[in-house]
């Protein structure tokens, strides 16, 4: 099967899991934003995540997304490992690329430890206890208390500033590995992956920072 | 006279492809600024010979950033710190005086060291035997004009065609990735009527010939165009992975 023998199947794994967890990183975001507007409205919508049929079904597929996604990047970088060699450069490497782009597996790994705890913190007060048979906490009630703590809101924005840095990479190389054309788009698919994930990070980080001064 | 300067250098030593490599440190004293790095080497090279040394063993030939032959990782850069240069272009007047150059080979598990800082890039042939060719019989040479191609088509396939094979791509890619060398030689067939008939099976052939040979998946973090001595572009890394996917939900 050429989409996990070849090196150009195994990267588009990477792309087309990195995407679909971008849809879902957007949605996400969008909800969140709800609270800032109305804690009633957001109320409405974790009652819609927490027993809307369609949203169960895609639960476990969204796992399956982060599992492929992270499975990936472990066999590929384990690869490129091997790929480069044993023997450094002693002079190591001076070429001027972005940071993020070197430290895609360090972010990933910061991006999915602040996510456990993050799972433990909301979605299992929310949605596993509906799932359980139970009722879940009020989204409002955990959204206003979860974020008076300082420590949480300090973590959970230099979680999001994580997921910045591995978005500002990952956006536009998904595209890339797609195949999407080069010299025009490349520029343009830079700065709509730049500007997409500053939206992302400025709107999860200003629900954390507005429910902890509200 | 020439302006000239004092360097310390330390390069990689090592007897064959299995022994155990380590640096060496040699003091050049009065090399002239306008003296090229490979100049150096030969200076190098003849005091090491009339001192009854080794001399050290080091790929060229043109000298002059056409035949892909020269190679060298030197202070953290393949083909040094000038852009858009081989290392046989490369001048000394890029170098301070008193400064250290490190020089060590292209180091990748698809790039054996065969001697000192010379390295096995066969496998760049192997990928080339694969499939980067045109296998029908295409005559002498046209009338200018007589198969149409767009002026964009043209420029953009003069570009890929640009790259020397020098490896410099892999050298600097943190995956050891071959990707950037592999996507310009499929590009210059895939862009002109001569190589688009077999551009499927090209694409395929020469992706699975790579992936065979232990080079690493690309990550885009575009290290080997910044790198690359004839500045081909990561646009053709995008078209190789487009020819690619095309090729196989074809089947």
């Amino acid at each position: 099967m050429w989409l996990i023998n070849s090196s150009i199947g195994r990267k588009l794994i990477m792309s087309l899991s990195g995407l679909f967890l971008i849809l879902f990183l957007t949605l996400h975001m969008v909800m969140n934003f709800v609270a800032v507007f109305s804690l009633e409205g957001y109320d409405a919508v974790c009652e819609f995540m927490g027993t809307n049929i369609l949203i169960q079904i895609m639960v476990p597929v969204l796992a399956a997304g982060f599992v492929i996604h992270i499975v990936y990047a472990i066999i590929l970088t384990l690869r490129n490992q091997k790929a480069r060699g044993n023997d450094k450069y002693a002079s190591s490497s001076k070429t001027n690329i972005p940071w993020a782009s070197k430290n895609m597996l360090v972010l990933g790994i910061i991006v999915l430890g602040v996510l456990c705890f993050h799972l433990t913190d909301f979605w299992a007060k929310m949605q596993l206890v509906e799932w359980q048979g139970g009722h879940s906490a009020l989204g409002s009630t955990l959204i206003t208390t979860v974020f008076q703590n300082p420590i949480v809101v300090a973590v959970y924005v230099i979680w999001v500033i994580a997921l910045w840095f591995h978005l500002t990479h990952g956006f536009w190389s998904a595209f890339q590995t797609i195949g999407w054309d080069g010299r025009t788009w490349y520029p343009r698919l830079k700065a709509i992956g730049n500007i997409y994930a500053t939206i992302i990070a400025v709107g999860f980080i200003t629900v954390a920072v507005y429910f902890f001064f509200v | 006279m020439d302006k000239t300067i004092n360097i310390t250098l330390k390069i990689w030593r090592q007897r064959g492809p299995k022994e155990k490599g380590a640096f060496e440190t040699y003091k050049l004293d009065g090399i002239s600024v306008d003296s090229s790095f490979l100049e150096m080497l030969d200076i190098l090279n003849e005091k090491l010979i009339n001192e009854g040394k080794e001399p050290v063993v080091f790929d060229h030939d043109c000298r002059e950033g056409i035949c892909g032959m020269c190679s060298l990782y030197i202070n953290g850069h393949p083909h040094g710190p000038d852009e858009g240069i081989t290392t046989c272009q490369l001048h000394m007047r890029r170098f301070k005086d008193g400064e250290t150059i490190i020089v060590e080979p292209w180091r990748s598990a698809g790039f054996p060291v065969i001697r000192d800082l010379m390295v096995d890039r066969h496998a760049f042939d192997k990928i080339m035997q694969a499939g980067g060719y045109v296998s029908i019989n295409t005559g002498g040479v046209p009338d200018a004009n007589a198969i149409p191609i767009s002026k964009a088509d043209a420029d953009e396939a003069m570009d890929s065609a640009s790259c020397i094979g020098c490896g410099a791509c892999v050298a600097a890619c943190k995956n050891g990735s071959a990707m950037l060398f592999v996507s310009a030689k499929v590009s210059q067939l895939a862009l002109l009527p001569q190589g688009k008939i077999e551009r499927a099976r090209r694409a395929k052939a020469m992706v699975a010939k790579m992936d065979e040979l232990g080079f690493g998946n690309c990550t885009n973090t575009g290290a080997c165009e910044i790198e690359c001595p004839k500045n081909v572009s990561i646009s053709n890394i995008a078209r190789l992975n487009r020819e690619f996917l095309k090729a196989k939900l074809q089947d």
